[in-house]
């Protein structure tokens, strides 16, 4: 049976995770290869590392970590923050990224997805959504959720996946830092109407919010940062609580 | 010296990267000479079937690779090319195992994308993989069951996760992405 992939978020500045970690056994808790590796071993499924500043000037910066990170690690992992163009997914492939994550650009120029995915195959385009609640609906918001936007959220999904993404990362802004679960409703809408795989993320905060997700929606992954980054939860003992709650996950 | 066949395909790095933590050195290469001589050969790829095929005859890797004596480990899409033929793009490919390759049925998420077990495990590329263990997958595209079969994995339908016929081996999920299980199996085809 496939299972439900736990995904932690590792953010990146100047090649180095931005928030504190309160992690044991880690000798330098900035380092990102080292926290990948220990994710790694408490049994992540796959990473995601995004690139927070995302210049030019930290692209070479990000690529000589993206080598080292795939140098070290056996699973999958993502790589994203100021994709632009073909040529940027280009460096993040070659320098050993499974997959490239796109947010503003694909929504400023959607045929991206396409060039992506024909240039790269499908599997490796994850197109990023930041949504909220606003009035009457989900709307995309764009440049990390500073600018709104008149786009539905389901529409655009739906437009993503028939451009070619692989996989679709909802982020509900309203969740996201609150700790009080994910947003459900917009990830069951978003899971039921889609064909492609959807990773949920903002808002988990305990163990159950996994379990309801997982339980609830549809949706084939659960991205976390904060949680996981302070030790609150183990990647192994949220594992564990989902096998006994019957949630089919790789332990 | 393991030779890693290089073709317009990527995922070919993470491949290098997966054999040197084993402690193995491997060459990406498409010399005909390089190939022929190696103790074993890697044909991986994450790609579409009728270009890669194009590619590979383009280059005469196709009457190349079947002509290998050596094992010979395929990866994901290198799997499916050692079928007969890809509903991708309608493609004709090498023929090694005869089993067609098909989409997957829109019965649920395609790709089938993640972590998932095996149900039958045969032969030595597998050894001491278990049937609980999981591997990961990334395709669309599926080998179907056949006599080369040598594990099941089920996902909407039952398909060929790996493959045997001679010295040629292959598997449909990533061992190079797949953890500790994956790194057994690696371990397993350098020591084969």
């Amino acid at each position: 049976m496939l299972k439900k992939r736990i995904i932690p978020c590792l953010d990146i500045r100047d090649g180095r995770t931005v928030k504190g970690v309160n992690f044991v056994n880690i000798r330098d808790a900035g380092d990102p290869v080292e926290l990948a590796a220990a994710y790694a071993e408490q049994g992540a499924d796959e990473l995601v590392f995004l690139d927070i500043t995302a210049t030019i000037e930290n692209r070479k910066t990000l690529a000589n970590l993206v080598e080292r990170i795939a140098a070290k690690i056996n699973i999958p992992f993502t790589v994203g923050g100021g994709i632009n163009t073909i040529d940027d997914v280009s460096v993040m492939l070659k320098a050993g990224a499974d997959k490239i994550t796109i947010n503003s650009a694909a929504v400023r120029n959607p045929h991206l997805i396409t060039d992506i995915a024909r240039e790269f195959g499908s599997q490796c385009v994850v197109t990023a959504i930041d949504t909220k609640f606003r009035g009457n609906g989900w709307f995309v918001h764009i440049d990390g959720g500073r600018t709104p936007t008149e786009l539905d959220t389901l529409v655009w999904a739906k437009r993503a996946e028939e451009l070619g993404a692989g996989e679709i990362l909802l982020t509900s802004m309203n969740n996201d830092g609150t700790r009080e679960g994910f947003a459900l409703s917009i990830t069951r809408e978003t899971a039921s109407k889609l064909n492609i795989p959807v990773i949920a993320s903002g808002g988990a905060g305990k163990m159950e919010h996994f379990s309801e997700l997982f339980s609830g929606t549809g949706c084939s992954a659960a991205l976390a940062a904060s949680i996981f980054h302070y030790g609150d939860i183990k990647i192994s003992q949220l594992k564990e609580y989902l096998y006994n709650e019957g949630v089919p996950v790789r332990i | 010296m393991i030779a890693i066949i290089k073709y317009n395909a990527g995922n070919i790095r993470s491949v290098q990267n997966a054999l040197q933590r084993l402690g193995c050195t491997a060459v990406i290469t498409d010399d005909h000479e390089e190939i022929l001589n190696a103790g074993k050969v890697i044909f991986p790829g994450v790609g579409e079937a009728a270009s890669a095929m194009k590619y590979l005859r383009e280059k005469n890797l196709d009457t190349l690779i079947i002509s290998l004596k050596q094992p010979v480990l395929g990866i994901c899409l290198g799997l499916q090319l050692m079928c007969r033929h890809s509903e991708e793009g309608d493609t004709t490919c090498l023929g090694i195992f005869p089993s067609d390759v098909r989409l997957f049925p829109p019965a649920d998420k395609v790709p089938h994308m993640g972590w998932n077990n095996l149900i039958t495990v045969k032969g030595p590329l597998l050894n001491g993989i278990s049937p609980d263990e999981n591997l990961y997958f990334v395709h669309s595209y599926y080998a179907e069951t056949g006599p080369c079969t040598t594990a099941v994995c089920e996902y909407i339908v039952p398909f060929s996760a790996a493959m045997q016929k001679d010295n040629f081996y292959a598997t449909q999920f990533h061992p190079e992405k797949s953890a500790g299980p994956g790194e057994k199996i690696l371990k397993n085809f350098i020591e084969l």
